[in-house]
């Protein structure tokens, strides 16, 4: 019998050392009188030492702590749509009605609400041989997702009995042979990577409406993205525009370490916003995981872990889930504090010198996999990384820049123009083109990949252009050079600035997006011609039908009228080389 | 509660006092220590274990020896609490200062203040009046919003705030706010300023001060934001007022971090400020903001000055990285005469969006915002560009824009320090000042307003 209660020794901050418990590493337990729930991080002999998920002011030695027996586990089942939970799966709604406003300490919470009926619709027959992760039956969670109960990944034999009507999640639904009773409800610690059959190549895109990133920095459903910027460049706003628009089957938004109001605003919006892909509201699809960077530290540490651990868990049902976690350099500075007060020697800046590891860990659990049941599922995460001072040499951003495969840079120059999202064009990169550009030339257009290498050369003429231009001003440039400056404006300012708050603008289809590259394209070549023609240049860029091309994307059905505006800016052009 | 007193410190460093073989003691607890001479200090457990206590101590340890003896006073900091302290001034650790008796407590409230459910906030959305149109207009500042002043040394921060405090009042409302002040570190010189024009406008018996001066015990300033924040929560959510909170100087309170940290001997983090700064922060600026249920508010005006002008200074990097935007104080504007000197191009209120418009602002506001960004901001770029080609280069675009740049400095930004201008002055000398720009290279304002509002193109 291993020892199961013991007492504090030390208190320092948020980290707890008992002494007298025989406990495993990372289990569960409870600390002092008020039971403050806690993790085994790290044994020495007789101590114990543990990270401890409320404030610890007031709590002595010599209080009790007690083992649980489990590790940090989460709740799984249906109920966890639209919900919003703090680090540890308390949902904040219940710690509302039990605390009030403000959050205080010593309160337990079930992650789902185990009273609620599901109708429990069986799939699978008495008599069938199933696994684990083998789907037996559904749940309509809301109206959108269908939830899939799935045999617990360890279980497996021939059903002796499945029923069908209405449970909670806690009632068996179904039993097996060997007398395993299987209920809608499972649970799984969150350090462990829940298990799958085989991971796959990502090769479709996860698209998200927003031109710079679908166009020329594509995501790969399965894949891992960081956003590093400085305080005030767009980290907040283009993951939320990720969370509305992308289209992600379900969506997981932890929001590490952040403000409190930007919770707020995603539980105002959500509910009233339309999935652009379903035309249901947005909350339906969406499990919200809220650690404000006021909240304690340790459980903001958790909070990761407790966000994809519920990503895997949609992923294992077949789904396509978008994680996003703004910001992971919050996390990683809680493995900082704790470490610190372990007194663990430190790597560069004071960050553990695992760091690297924890997060190669956590984007590894990203990924395109068959589930144990033999369908496609994946889970896309995005991070967002907030470096000090902007600067991306330090050691959260390096780490991570190491193992995702797509980079958004933001950058506050940009921001300071107003130019949105303020994502840096030159210094950004996506390493998936080639594996997503036959799913571009399939469902977009055949020479997709040659357009996007266009628009970028541009870009980087431009690039070296302005130098130049800084130097001597943009008159004393030749005229096809002051042409190729004007084309990149118009990809600067029609193409990649889109404005995260505008209701049509904020969202742009790929088709749509191809559309506007190509008539960006149109302008130049017809541009070209009229000026060999004898137009002047200023009077090409004039054409009221191109600045009309321009500004009519702000208004609906753009995609129908951008043909017909095409053909308006080329008969307006060629007319310029006339009146010469 | 135990309260019996130790005679056993082993070792004194810095803030810190360091106990053994005490009877359990808790983490946060409160602390009283009785130096020979008689006279007492006053401190707060770190770190606590069966055979070691750590002390911090606010005053400082100046005359504590070995011999001093040490109570343990059985709970953690907290501040009396009543409608009494509205006209109050306090020291920096809650007690008075004016001369006038101790509050008399409703309740006694823990000073750590525990986070507000995300879940129990509301959106702040009411748009606040400064007066000052280089806020009203660019950085639009919202009742229950953390918005700092990011200064420097030498810069009319303080007159800024004050105007603001003076100034800030709902459109079509009579409801006022009620200041909290908290002063840490500041001088004794730049306290009388902040009370005097408190005392001349009659906002002092509205206002509750909480002082800590430069000659004040350093770590005494860990506690004093957090007595002001705990008084303004409880003015605010238990008794309705809507408050605003200015406090002074942030830069001293992260000083006073820093050096508690360097007595434990941590790992520091940049430029030697501890790692948990960005956390100690947050549990400051997060006490902002409205919540379900609650007629009152809390909106915070932190001042920070930034060591070396350097906004990627960690005290304004982590401020930024918290806060729901930042005014940005500029020496060069102060420097050629211009009040308020402030930089809109860095400045950004987070929250604007929420709150401007037909509905609560004009319906051109928005609009005229961006463009009078855009426009300064192109005019301030060419500035640096006539600097090296001269003028001569420049298109009739370029110029007028180079011009507007002046003009902005000139007759937006600058205003007197009573000058208190309606939103619709502010939007209306915008449309005025931009008369200077051929509205052809106006893009970012559309027909329709240019036909309501400019001056010389309206439609009647
Ligand atoms: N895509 C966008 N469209 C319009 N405005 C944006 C966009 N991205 C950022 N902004 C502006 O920049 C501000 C800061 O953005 P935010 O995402 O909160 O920055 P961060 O999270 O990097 O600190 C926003 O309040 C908004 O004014
Ligand atoms: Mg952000």
């Amino acid at each position: 019998m291993s020892k199961n209660e013991g007492v504090i020794y030390r208190i320092s901050g948020p980290v707890v050392t008992a002494t007298g418990i025989e406990a495993r590493m990372y289990e569960v337990v409870r600390v002092g009188h008020e039971k403050l729930m806690g993790e085994v991080i790290e044994i020495h002999g007789e101590q114990s030492v543990i990270q401890v998920y409320e404030d610890t002011s007031g709590i002595r030695p010599g209080e009790p702590v007690l083992s649980t027996g489990q590790t940090l586990s989460v709740q799984l089942g249906p109920g966890l749509l639209t919900q919003i939970y703090d680090g540890i799966q308390r949902p904040l709604k219940t710690l509302e009605e039990v605390m009030g406003v403000f959050i205080t300490r010593g309160v337990d919470a079930d992650g789902l609400d185990l009273e609620k009926k599901w109708e429990f619709v069986p799939t699978a027959s008495t008599g069938d041989e199933v696994k684990g992760g083998q789907v037996i039956g559904t749940v309509q969670e809301t109206d959108t997702i269908t939830h899939k109960i799935m045999v617990p990944p360890k279980a497996s034999g021939k059903i002796k009995s499945i029923k069908s009507g209405e449970f909670n999640v806690t009632q068996t639904v179904c039993k097996l042979d060997d007398g395993t009773e299987i209920q809608m409800m499972q649970e799984w610690p969150v350090r462990h990577p829940r298990p799958y059959s085989q991971k796959y190549a990502p090769d479709t895109p996860l698209v998200t409406g927003m031109r710079i990133l679908d166009f020329l920095f594509p995501l790969a459903k399965g894949g891992a993205a960081g956003i590093p910027g400085p305080f005030g460049s767009g980290k907040t706003v283009t993951q939320q525009s990720l969370a509305k628009y992308s289209d992600a089957q379900l969506v997981v938004y932890i929001g590490c370490g952040e403000r409190g109001n930007e919770m707020t605003e995603v539980l105002d919006e959500f509910p009233h916003l339309i999935d652009p892909n379903t035309g249901k509201p947005l909350m339906n699809r969406t499990v919200m995981i809220a650690n404000t960077s006021n909240m304690p530290v340790a459980a903001r540490e958790a909070s990761v872990y407790t966000g994809i651990t519920i990503a895997e868990y949609f992923r294992d049902q077949g789904y396509d889930v978008a994680l996003m976690a703004d910001s992971t350099s919050r996390w990683a500075e809680a493995m900082r504090e704790i470490s610190s007060r372990l007194e663990e020697m430190p790597g560069e800046e004071g960050y553990p010198a695992y760091l690297s590891s924890r997060l190669a860990e956590f984007y590894e659990r990203a990924g395109r996999v068959e589930t144990l049941n033999g369908e496609d599922g994946s889970v896309t995460v995005i991070g967002a990384v907030s470096p000090p001072g902007g600067d991306i040499s330090e050691p959260v951003s390096q780490g991570t820049l190491r193992i995702v495969k797509v980079f958004w840079g933001l950058d506050a120059g940009l921001a300071r123009q107003r130019h949105f999202p303020a994502i840096n064009w030159l210094s950004s990169y996506s390493l998936y083109p080639q594996s997503l550009n036959q799913w571009f030339r399939d469902n977009i257009a055949s020479d997709f990949p040659e357009v996007r290498t266009q628009i970028s050369a541009l870009l980087k003429v431009e690039a070296e252009l302005q130098e130049i231009v800084q130097l001597v001003g943009s008159d004393a440039l030749p005229i096809d050079q002051q042409l190729t400056l004007e084309v990149a404006r118009m990809i600067r300012e029609y193409f990649l600035q889109q404005n995260g708050f505008d209701p049509i603008d904020a969202y742009s289809g790929v088709q749509q997006q191809y559309a506007m590259a190509q008539a960006i394209l149109t302008f130049q070549e017809e541009a070209k011609k009229a000026m060999a023609a004898g137009a002047r240049l200023q009077d090409v860029v004039n054409v009221p039908a191109r600045t009309e091309l321009m500004r009519a994307r702000f208004a609906e059905g753009y995609l129908e009228k951008i043909g017909g505006l095409v053909e308006a800016m080329v008969v307006e052009i060629a007319e310029t080389a006339e009146a010469n | 509660m135990t309260s019996k007193e130790y005679k056993t410190i082993t070792d004194i460093k810095g803030p810190l006092v360091f106990l053994e073989k005490t009877e359990p003691v808790a983490y946060g607890e409160i602390v009283s220590i009785r130096l020979s001479d008689g006279s007492e200090k006053n401190g707060q457990v770190l770190d606590t274990s069966d055979d070691m206590v750590v002390v911090q101590v606010f005053e400082g340890t100046e005359a504590i020896d070995r011999k001093a003896g040490v109570k343990f006073l059985g709970d953690v900091f907290k501040l009396p609490v009543s409608k009494g302290l509205i006209g109050r001034i306090l020291d920096g650790a809650g007690r008075p200062r004016d001369g006038g008796p101790e509050i008399i407590a409703d309740e006694d409230a823990d000073i750590i203040g525990a986070a507000i459910n995300p879940y129990s906030r509301q959106s702040p959305h009411d748009f606040i009046q400064t007066g000052v149109s280089a806020i009203d207009c660019c950085t639009t500042l919202v009742r229950g919003q953390k918005l700092p002043i990011f200064s420097a040394s030498g810069l009319p921060h303080n007159d800024i705030a004050l105007q603001i405090a003076r100034q800030a009042k709902l459109r079509d409302s009579d409801e006022e706010f009620i200041v909290v002040f908290c002063a840490m570190g500041i001088t004794a010189e730049e306290y009388n300023f902040f009370r005097s024009d408190l005392e001349r406008t009659g906002a002092l018996e509205n206002a509750a001060l909480f002082v800590n001066l430069a000659d004040d015990p350093a770590v005494e300033r860990l506690i004093t934001p957090r007595l002001a924040l705990t008084a303004a929560e409880y003015l605010a959510f238990e008794h309705d007022y809507h408050v605003l909170v200015i406090y002074t100087d942030m830069t001293n309170y992260c000083d006073s971090l820093r050096q508690i940290g360097a007595a434990r001997e941590e790992v520091p983090g940049r430029r030697g400020y501890p790692g948990y700064m960005y956390t100690d922060l947050a549990m400051l600026y997060e006490r902002a903001g409205i919540v379900k249920g609650k007629k009152g508010s809390i909106t915070q005006f932190p001042i920070l000055t930034m060591p070396g002008d350097d906004i990627t200074h960690p005290i304004p990097d982590l401020s930024g990285y918290i806060t729901e935007g930042q005014i940005v104080i500029s020496r060069e504007l102060h420097q050629a005469g211009i009040y308020p000197p402030i930089n809109v191009l860095p400045s950004l209120s987070r929250l604007m969006g929420s709150c401007i418009g037909e509905k609560t602002t004009r319906d051109d506001h928005k609009k005229v915002s961006d463009q009078m960004y855009a426009a300064y901001a192109q005019g301030r770029e060419l500035r640096g560009l006539v600097a090296i080609v001269g003028e001569d280069a420049l298109n009739e675009r370029d110029l007028q824009l180079l011009k507007f740049a002046d003009i902005f400095e000139d007759k937006f930004l600058r205003q007197d320090r009573d000058e208190d201008r309606t939103i619709d002055e502010t939007l209306n000398l915008c449309w005025d000042l931009m008369t200077s720009i051929d509205t052809k290279y106006l893009v970012r304002l559309d027909q329709e307003l240019i036909e309501k509002y400019h001056p010389e193109e309206k439609k009647e």
